[in-house]
């Protein structure tokens, strides 16, 4: 049945481990949350209901940019059924993901900034009666002039959306040159300048984000919560609330998906939790649909400009990229994804010499955050188009034109990011001859085409959120005298299978089979700390802190059975819920006898393991963007199939080969692919978070176009295409067991892919994202014309840059400074040497 | 129970059949199926992503049909036979389309699986061999944002084939 | 979780029971069928009646009957029987597939065709949760005072979004509208008005109960929606297209509609008169698609840029005819439609 789509290349065994046969890695079986998710039990948080519970919803502004002149609660104070209103006043402490951005407020005092702002909750018996009370709120606004766009907010320094940030209404400016671009520039045979727009697009979990708070018998407070960042959120709940962080419990339930979008500490959690103390009862709150539309934190919607120096043979020289970011309005991440829109484009191809001027301004919409791929997306669509377009000016084959400028494995690039394995050109290789690339590109009939884009992302990002010295992954283990193993982990399952990887990976070091191990996870009582959710991180780093944890207690295991027989603890093997001599097979004990003979050794039998990435080489401001213990590498290409008289483009197939380094679980790998697969033609084709302006002189409001499930287009059943998948394993010695990340990189090439195809197809450049059929008619009437074949953006405006932070790639002997970096914030200044040009 | 005019503060109370369990509850009769579900009778595993009709996570079956709990009121479903994925499972035995969607990746986050799940239930009920085609139709009311679906499509057909196998077997 | 507002439920029996709480009630009662459109508009706070009154209990609205002459539909067949009752082909075709191509398999099993054809205009202004509209200040539809579509205009122009009532009306259908003081039979050309809050003629006092369709036995017919995605979503553009052919090919009759780009379906009757008397030949095909696109003048209050969806009629009016000429347009279909078979 899943012959033709799952091919997978025989595992080759991974560096510490030769010749082993493992029985649970690699081995594609049913994942350990299986069975809860199928019966329906998996509980997600608004499936807690507890005794006495409260129901909160939130009044939201309905303007996009307005003062609170005056709030009047007391009639819905005196609503039969209303328990508590609360206000901005009530929990006036700034919060916010990122410490440079600390620009929320869980009710905001007295500004609101875009439409779906919260303003006031109401908690009362029943959610209807909540929501009847909030019509019963009197708000006084001042309405205040709106900037919907980046190109306005330049225009337009007053009124400031922020009273931070650059200035006016650019919220961030990131300038940043290693090497000489003009030199490289002046070296190339062939200059490529090309500008592309990205649209925004949301997350669209199917579950929407709820939250349940108590006040614990013992008086300290508990909230379960649909987070992908406990520990992010447990941090800025203890700053609003002012409480110390030991008696405050963040549990993560599990996630109905989250895709980046529950990863910030939102206005309804910290609200819910400041309710519960109040009232000392459970309050629950579940946002509706809309309300999740205007929590976002998704696709910032990007304008670029590429300007890519080659020579003849195809080789880059030099690549000058901006990007003008549309933030929203508030920080979210966005000064992280602001680097990041320019920080992986040299971890693909090699590119000597790379500028990077990106700015970020806030607009009166919900804010942008990180959605899979973050902030990578974006360029990664411009990159690989324009590539496309360099290999027909030089009539070269798009992929063999790749092939020759991959980077090298285990390189530092000219931005100072560290590359374990790559094996992008073998997954270039794959796809090309999986999808029988060489007898069609640029041969089928008109209205079918081909089109391919290859991709990188990072295995977890290098660095913390807040700047510190301690792990990023924690577990713990507890071993159990009847044979059972718990893993303690703040690690947070969000659908990727991160408890499966957890389980998978104690299982197979300890011998045991993954149902004999027991998780508790996203807890932050009872598990060490693992940052969360994000950055495709929890693999590799809770995965690598829980196979130190398995290690040491199989080490501490093996001492106590080796001194039972009187054999070398390096002869025992642990296998098939046993330990026994591996000279000997016979001679040995079950697992839980081992646990009993280390008890009755040791005491107790606890083990820990954690993960801290090793040290970047990127030193620079900004380095600590970008930066992984290693890169997942992606090929794509896409089939489709063009309708001239209407545009329509319809996905015929796609092939995907994944450097994955190995794949832990088979099964969940490839969904992660598909998954990805899915997304990427989901923004490709059709998704769009979009937004309306209503004239000038009537409302001049800026709202969200359809904050629906229905208007806002997620591809369904009928309109996935078949999908051949390919896994690429090498393992990286990285990684356990040499994993790699899979949940967000096979997700980039797909948007350039599907773009790159629609022109083999029908000839025409659709330069921006989503690829609809109304562009594509108005580009093949271009084409009719006479005139370019395109549709895209015409310009890119003037921004006033910084002056680049200039950093020599490591070929120019840089050492990852900036050669003229004056003032630096924040603690690792000190240790920073400004080194002479 | 047909003519009852009621008062909409009142409480409304039915009884009706749940996974083959007679059972009555009272609630206020605003309150759609899913809503009776979830809150009344704490059967939460019916889940919800829209309460309009936009996702499908809230199916169950009605009389043997899939429908929307979200869009079906409670007062409508009074002597009605109601499935939800708590009844899928059978004297402790997962049914087929749960233990293939466990093994072979169909459930992701698990947020719209019984929702799935019980609209595939349905759908083997009514036809049991679809083939691909039929199966992506059938289940182009479930809105899936983790799995692009097909290995859904590949659950469904491991449990036809398990279910074939075990047909012949009993005969 | 979006909570409908309270309401009074009256459950009754028979049709001259349902009338009289519709007489009794006045405008305030709505009859409740699969309540796949009623109930999100109650929940978005867009339709807030004070009394439901459900149609589930009346049996004489379940009923199917068949004659030589015609056929007379119950209004709360759901889209599902519809779709799956292998009598509605042939000269039906256009109606089993309108039904099948609704939203998604759980709403067609609760939707019924009398819902469907009453089903609400929609406008991207009107289609939001309360606290949206409160943010732009609300429309003429719906508690406002404008339409953000035109706002110079005094109408609103929200958009037929049916997808069997555009089928219907090619296939010449008529309804039953029953109320305390009687009941009239209305061709489903005359149902509809260019209003997109008046836009059905039916009174709140009358209860649609029948469809009534004279037999099709000799025609063909068709039905092509446009949307963005396989499955939930409404249509944006449609053609229903129903053709008596001679037995040399000769088009005898023939009835276009284009729906989805109007407060009502469009008759295009023009477009129908130009291929009467003459084969489908690509000349006659094409007049008829320019001439049945020209009455297209979709707005700015739907999925899709409005001038494509102007642009794509005559295509889709095309592919209409071809199909009923005997042209194999699955290809078409499965690109445009997701769906690869055509009943």
């Amino acid at each position: 049945m899943s012959e033709q789509n799952e091919k997978s290349s025989s595992p080759v065994a991974g560096s510490g481990s030769p010749g082993e046969g493992f029985r649970v890695i690699g081995v594609p079986r049913r994942r350990v949350d299986g069975r809860a998710k199928v019966t329906g039990q998996t509980r997600f948080a608004d499936d807690i209901c507890l005794p006495r519970m409260a129901h909160c919803k939130l009044l939201r502004s309905p303007h996009p940019h307005a003062r609170i002149r005056r709030m009047d609660v007391s009639r819905a104070l005196a609503h039969p059924g209303v328990y508590l209103v609360l206000t901005g006043k009530d929990l006036p402490v700034q919060y916010g993901i990122l410490p440079v951005s600390q620009d929320e407020q869980a009710l905001c005092l007295d500004h609101v900034r875009h439409v779906g702002d919260p303003v006031a909750a109401v908690v009362a018996r029943e959610e209807l009666t909540a929501f009847e009370a909030l019509d019963l709120i009197d708000v006084d606004y001042e309405i205040l002039p709106t900037i919907c766009d980046p190109e306005e907010a330049l225009a337009t320094p007053e009124p400031r959306i922020h009273e931070y940030g650059e200035e006016g209404n650019i919220h961030k400016l990131v300038a940043l040159e290693f090497g000489d671009v003009e030199q490289g520039f002046a070296e190339a045979d062939e200059i490529f300048e090309d500008t592309f727009f990205y649209q925004g697009n949301t997350h669209l979990p199917i579950e929407q984000h709820a939250s349940v708070a108590i006040k614990d018998p013992d008086g300290k407070l508990t909230i379960w919560s649909s987070t992908q960042t406990p520990h992010y959120l447990h941090r800025a709940l203890a700053k609003v609330l002012a409480m110390p962080p030991a008696h405050i419990r963040v549990v993560a339930t599990p996630n109905g998906g989250g895709f980046g979008g529950k990863s910030d500490p939102f206005h309804h959690e910290i609200v819910v939790a400041k309710a519960a103390l109040l009232l000392d009862r459970p309050v629950k709150i579940c946002l509706t649909r809309e309300e999740v539309f205007y929590c976002h934190r998704g696709r910032h919607p990007v304008l670029m400009k590429f300007k890519t120096g080659v020579k003849k043979d195809g080789t880059i020289t030099g690549l000058h990229l901006r990007t003008l970011i549309d933030g929203g309005a508030y920080g979210s991440y966005g000064v992280a994804s602001t680097y990041y829109a320019g920080a992986l484009q040299t971890t693909t191809y090699h590119i000597p010499r790379y500028r990077y001027e990106g700015c970020r301004t806030f607009t009166n919409k919900p804010p942008c955050g990180p959605k899979r791929g973050h902030g990578t997306p974006q360029p990664r669509f411009g990159q690989e188009v324009q590539l496309d377009k360099i290999a027909e000016r030089l009539r070269i084959d798009p992929a063999d034109l790749r092939l020759r400028i991959v980077e090298t494995p285990n390189t530092v690039t000219a931005n100072f990011l560290s590359l374990g394995t790559v094996n992008l050109g073998e997954c270039i290789r794959r796809v090309v001859e999986a999808s029988d690339w060489k007898t069609k590109f640029r041969k089928l009939p008109e209205g079918r085409g081909v089109g391919m884009a290859c991709s990188a992302y990072l295995t977890g990002a290098g660095l913390p959120i807040y700047w510190n010295k301690m792990p990023h992954s924690g577990v713990q283990l507890k071993f159990d005298r009847g044979g059972g193993v718990s893993v303690f982990c703040g690690a947070t399952e969000i659908g990727q299978g991160s408890d499966d990887v957890l389980a998978g990976i104690v299982a197979e070091v300890l011998g045991i089979d993954p149902f004999d191990v027991r998780l508790f996870t996203g807890d932050t009582d009872l598990g060490p700390v693992d940052l969360g959710s994000y950055s495709s991180r929890v693999t590799l780093m809770a995965g690598n802190a829980a196979l130190q944890a398995a290690e040491r207690g199989k080490a501490l295991l093996a001492e106590a059975v080796a001194l039972k027989f009187e054999v070398p603890k390096e002869r025992l093997r642990f296998a098939g819920k046993r330990v026994f001599d591996s000279a000997a097979p016979d001679e040995g004990v079950s697992f839980a006898e081992a646990i009993c003979l280390a008890e009755a050794r040791f005491g107790t039998i606890g083990t820990v393991g954690s993960y801290t990435p090793p040290k970047s080489p990127a030193l620079y401001k900004g380095g600590g963007v970008g930066p992984s213990p290693t890169y997942s590498y992606s090929a794509a290409v896409v089939e489709v199939e063009v309708n001239p008289l209407t545009g329509w483009v319809h996905v015929r197939k796609v092939w995907m080969a994944h450097d994955i380094g190995r794949a832990l679980n088979p099964t969940l790998v490839r969904g992660q692919v598909e998954g990805s697969v899915y997304m990427g033609l989901g923004e490709a084709l059709m998704e769009e978070q979009e937004f309306r302006r209503l004239p000038k002189r009537l409302s001049h409001a800026l709202v969200h176009k359809f904050p629906s499930m229905l208007e806002y287009k997620s591809p369904t059943s009928l309109d996935m295409p078949e999908v051949l998948t390919e896994l690429i394993e090498d393992p990286d010695p990285r990684g356990p067991f040499g994993a790699k990340e899979v949940g967000q990189g096979p997700l980039l090439p797909i948007m350039p892919a599907v773009a790159n195809a629609v022109y083999d197809a029908v000839g025409v450049r659709i330069d921006e994202v989503p690829i609809t059929p109304e562009k594509v008619m108005k580009a093949l009437a271009e084409k009719r014309a006479g005139r370019e074949p395109r549709f895209g953006p015409d310009h890119f405006p003037q921004v006033h840059w910084p002056e680049a932070l200039r950093v020599p790639p490591p070929w120019e002997g840089g050492d990852g400074n900036a050669v003229n970096e004056v003032q630096r914030e924040k603690p690792r200044a000190a240790k920073e040497k400004v080194l002479a040009p | 129970m047909a003519t009852l005019p009621l008062e909409s503060q009142k409480t409304a109370q039915i009884r009706f059949t749940l996974n083959g369990e007679e059972v009555d509850v009272l609630f206020a009769p605003y309150k759609t199926l899913l809503e009776v579900l979830r809150e009344d009778l704490l059967h939460t595993g019916t889940k919800h992503g829209c309460e309009l009709g936009e996702c499908g996570a809230c199916a169950v079956l009605l009389d043997g049909k899939a429908v929307l709990s979200c869009l079906v009121l409670a007062l409508e479903c009074a002597g009605r036979r109601v499935l939800t994925i708590e009844g899928l499972s059978a004297d402790g035995r997962l049914h087929p389309l749960q233990d293939a969607f466990a093994d072979l990746g169909a459930a992701q986050c698990g947020y719209c699986t019984p929702g799935i799940l019980v609209t595939a239930k349905a759908l083997l009920d009514r036809n049991p061999h679809p083939d691909r085609d039929q199966i992506r139709e059938a289940l182009s009311g479930n809105l899936c944002r983790c799995t692009g679906y097909l290995q859904i499509f590949e659950a469904v057909e491991a449990a036809i084939v398990k279910t074939s196998e075990e047909e012949k077997e009993t005969h | 979780m979006m909570r409908l507002p309270l309401f009074a439920f009256r459950a009754p029996e028979t049709v001259a029971e349902a009338v009289r709480i519709l007489d009794g009630e006045g405008p305030k009662a709505m009859p409740l069928a699969g309540g796949t459109d009623l109930l999100p508009n109650m929940k978005r706070r867009q339709q807030v009646p004070k009394t439901l009154m459900s149609l589930g209990h009346i049996q004489e609205l379940h009923h199917v009957e068949w004659s030589d002459s015609g056929s007379r539909l119950g209004a709360c067949l759901t889209l599902s029987q519809i779709a799956a009752d292998p009598r509605f082909r042939n000269g039906m075709t256009a109606l089993a597939q309108a039904a099948s191509f609704v939203a998604t398999p759980q709403i067609r099993n609760m939707a019924t065709l009398g819902g469907n054809l009453c089903l609400d205009t929609r406008c991207n202004y009107y289609d939001q949760n309360y606290e949206w509209r409160k943010s732009i200040g609300f429309c003429l539809k719906k508690d406002g005072d404008i339409c953000w579509v035109a706002p110079g205009s005094r109408k609103c122009l929200a958009v037929s979004s049916s997808d069997t009532a555009p089928a219907l009306m090619a296939l010449g259908a008529r309804v039953r509208l029953v109320s305390r003081a009687g009941e009239r039979e209305v061709p489903l050309t005359e149902l509809y008005q260019n209003d997109g809050i008046h836009y059905s003629k039916r009174q709140p006092n009358e209860l649609l109960t029948e469809v009534l369709l004279d037999s099709c036995d000799g025609w063909k017919s068709t039905y092509w929606k446009l949307r963005r995605r396989g499955s939930f979503d409404f249509p944006v553009l449609s053609v229903a297209a129903a053709l008596l052919l001679s037995s040399k090919d000769i088009v005898r009759e023939a009835r276009i509609v284009v729906g989805s780009v109007a407060c009502r379906p469009l008759l295009a009757a023009e477009a129908a008169r130009s291929l009467v008397g003459g084969p489908l030949d690509e000349e006659s095909i094409a007049k008829a698609a320019t001439l049945a696109a020209r009455m297209a003048k979709p707005l700015d209050n739907t999925d899709f840029d409005m001038t494509w969806r102007k642009r794509v009629t005559a295509e889709f009016v095309t592919y209409a005819l071809r199909e009923l000429r005997g042209d194999d347009m699955r290809p078409e279909r499965l690109l445009l439609t997701r769906h690869s078979s055509s009943l």
